[in-house]
């Protein structure tokens, strides 16, 4: 079972309401490389993976929940005090008109969140390299918001979050790494 | 919870505390994971759980339950639903 914690894995600080950040932001959310299909990837493909990888896929799994709280906190500062008038400007006028201040589940063009964005082929080597594909695209995705960030305070979190892709890759690579070494290892019996 | 200006840096800085040693922890989980012979990542990673356990009773005593599900004491009344939550703060 899982355990919640009163705490941000990082902190979160945002200089002034900015909803236009928020809209980009909400690729991280519910997109497709986002902290939602990462931690539901990872924590879906557990069942299947060989023993010596379920706690890495458990644990990169967990700490993407903690990213998915952290990325929602931003978007929360982001947006909480902003007018509809506001709201519509920063292009989030469909997104008002549905969900108020609410936040969903979409990417930064509206799309809802989809299963199809994620797989479990049942390969560990496949399921491993999706995942590492995952990761450096999430570690691009973070680099184009920062580009786009004029806030200190966001883009000091975003740096957090896009280092934490970076780490997430190595661990997976090396993954890969220990299956081939025993899948060779066992060849020679 | 009323907390004055005082109580909440002393809060904000306490909980950076705890975010660096659990930060570490989350990392060397992830290393040993993948490294589970590396025996000066263990007992770093020991000596951080200590730490983690004694920095979260002192803020836990200010501030309230940190862990869900029995994971901290309550006060009374029961407190662990109390704001702010991490994204209040």
């Amino acid at each position: 079972m899982w355990y919640y914690e009163k705490k941000l894995q990082y902190p979160v600080k945002v200089t002034e309401c900015n909803p236009r950040l928020a809209k980009y932001l909400i690729e991280q959310y519910g997109g497709a490389d986002g902290e939602l299909s990462a931690a539901l990837r990872y924590l879906n493909q557990r069942y299947s993976i060989p023993d010596k990888v379920i706690g890495l896929l458990t644990d990169i799994g967990t700490e993407e929940f903690a990213h998915l709280e952290m990325i929602a906190t931003m978007i929360y500062k982001l947006t909480k005090d902003a007018t509809p008038e506001q709201m519509k400007e920063a292009g989030l006028g469909a997104h008002y008109a549905n969900h108020d201040h609410a936040l969903y589940y979409n990417n930064a063009a509206g799309s809802p969140w989809t299963a199809t964005y994620i797989q479990a082929k049942g390969d560990p080597i496949a399921d491993l390299y999706e995942d590492i594909a995952a990761e450096e695209k999430a570690r691009a995705t973070y680099q184009w918001i920062i580009n786009m960030s004029d806030d200190p305070c966001l883009n000091d979190s975003l740096k957090f979050l896009r280092e934490r892709e970076v780490v997430h890759s190595q661990r997976f690579r090396e993954a890969v790494e220990i299956l081939k070494f025993e899948k060779d290892r066992k060849q020679f019996f | 919870m009323n907390n004055p200006p005082k109580a909440a840096t002393e809060r904000y800085e306490l909980m950076e505390k705890i975010q660096m040693v659990d930060f570490a922890l989350v990392e060397l989980t992830l290393y040993l994971d993948t490294h589970p012979n590396d025996s000066q990542a263990i007992q770093q990673f020991n000596e951080l759980a200590v730490q983690s356990r004694d920095l979260k009773a002192i803020y836990e005593k200010h501030f309230g339950p940190l862990r869900q599900y029995g994971g901290s004491f309550s006060g009374y009344p029961w407190n662990w639903k109390d704001s702010p939550w991490p994204w209040q703060l």
